[in-house]
């Protein structure tokens, strides 16, 4: 994701605007002859379904090996052979695994395009690339003020994010506990490209200052105690009563899953934009399966 | 008083002389390039040896082998002064320093245990390599490198 430019990046979601339509469900035969493999190595439901929703949504059909553990993966099957014979298969593989350099390495040995769905703490391209995508509909994606909150340290989807973000000439407010802050190095980078950075340990401190609220979660074995954790965790939930003075225009986003960082109460309220955020993901891919397989609009 | 000068290493007939090696990693050097004790040639390591440019330094004789110098670039990860002579009949026939390449593939392990090359996938290490200071990104994970890299030789 640090390698895109903002142009490849304006082309994705253009195109995804214009694919909204069909995302929503109106009829599509863009991709009708062309079958996706959805190899899944590790859980997600948003991911996984809403690429699989793609596909379909462009005419198109997916196979998958379904459970890790019914397939050739529990005989010893090395990620290297099982993407040579399915991409015999398939006109493009998506993929998520555990090891970190897994859809690079998959891409060494497939015949047909690798979409990368997250490998282990590395990247997850299009999870940025349908955050951006999120701003661009419920917001704006220029000379804004956004934060990030929550585990800035070891969660490298927010490193890409705050990378792709600093295109757009966006203020970043980062917070979290002193333990978990953004590496040095990127923030570093992020300064390098001219973007301003502000960081904070309490929501309070930048809810007023904003336009967007990007909302990650805080896992629990990041910490040595689970007493601390908890602290931290705590201090981190966001309820409606803490609206009261936020912009008007304010937009809360979460990758989701969430455990107990939003609020239910905050659901109702017009800033949140998880759920749409959720389903951005659909149209976002299905620009990129375009762009990939040369669908034509 | 005098002292007495000597030879530690005998001058070659034909073969390589990698000389300049920083101090103690010889035997590195003979890993990176891959020299076996089973392929025949005589090889003779020096350690320590005073050095006026760089107090201390190693010397590595090959006799027999011309090594190439792309086989030779790798040693400037863990020596970046050090040079290379050819020698023929006693002549040194071409002389050079060592060129840090811009891709190193397969010789250093990658440091982030959950890296997809530190797996059994047949898959070797790959990193890109930006100089001054030695910088090694892997090409799979995007991990870095910079410091010990003597000590992530495979």
């Amino acid at each position: 994701m640090k390698d895109f430019t903002r142009e490849m990046i304006d082309e994705v979601l253009e195109l995804a605007e214009k694919l909204e339509p069909f995302a929503r469900g109106r009829p599509c035969r863009m991709l009708e002859d062309k079958l996706l493999a959805l190899l899944f190595y590790e859980p997600s439901t948003r991911t996984r379904l809403s690429f699989d929703a793609a596909i379909k949504r462009l005419g198109g059909s997916s196979i998958d090996f379904g459970m890790v553990e019914a397939s050739s993966v529990s005989k010893g099957e090395t990620l290297a052979d099982t993407i040579r014979v399915v991409s015999e298969y398939a006109d493009a593989i998506v993929l998520r695994h555990p090891k970190e350099g897994a859809a690079r390495m998959a891409s060494d040995y497939s015949s047909v395009p690798v979409i990368n769905a997250g490998d282990g703490g590395g990247h997850h391209p299009t999870q940025t690339l349908l955050d951006l995508y999120t701003i661009k509909r419920e917001s704006k994606l220029e000379e804004i003020d956004i934060a990030l909150v929550g585990d800035l340290r070891y969660g490298r989807t927010v490193h890409s994010f705050a990378y792709a973000l600093s295109l757009y000439g966006v203020n970043i407010y980062l917070v979290s506990p002193p333990q978990l802050q953004m590496p040095q190095h990127i923030k570093s980078d992020l300064v390098h490209r001219g973007i301003t950075i502000r960081e904070t340990n309490s929501i309070e401190d930048v809810l007023e200052k904003i336009d967007v609220l990007y909302m990650t979660r805080i896992q629990k074995e990041r910490f040595a105690e689970q007493s601390e954790y908890l602290a931290v965790a705590g201090s981190y939930r966001l309820g409606s009563e803490m609206l009261s003075n936020a912009r008007e225009n304010l937009i809360i986003m979460h990758p989701l899953p969430r455990v107990n960082e939003i609020d239910a109460s905050v659901d109702a309220t017009s800033h949140a934009c998880y759920f749409k955020q959720s389903f951005y993901g659909v149209p976002t891919r299905m620009a990129v399966l375009v762009k990939l397989l040369e669908g034509k609009i | 008083m005098s002292v007495k000068k000597e030879l530690l290493v005998r001058p070659i007939e034909h073969g390589t002389v990698i000389d300049h090696i920083n101090a103690g990693q010889a035997l590195n050097v003979i890993r990176i390039i891959g020299i076996a004790g089973s392929m025949g040639s005589v090889v003779s390591i020096a350690m320590n040896v005073a050095s006026k440019e760089m107090g201390l330094k190693d010397i590595v004789k090959i006799e027999g082998r011309e090594l190439d110098s792309k086989q030779l670039d790798k040693i400037s990860l863990i020596s970046p002064d050090a040079t290379i002579n050819i020698i023929r009949n006693y002549d040194v026939i071409s002389k050079y320093n060592v060129e840090l390449p811009e891709e190193i593939i397969g010789i250093v392990r990658c440091n982030n245990p959950d890296c997809i090359t530190n797996s059994d996938e047949p898959v070797a290490s790959s990193f890109t390599v930006t100089k001054k200071p030695v910088i090694l990104r892997c090409k799979y994970c995007d991990h870095i490198i910079s410091e010990e890299i003597a000590e992530q030789l495979i």
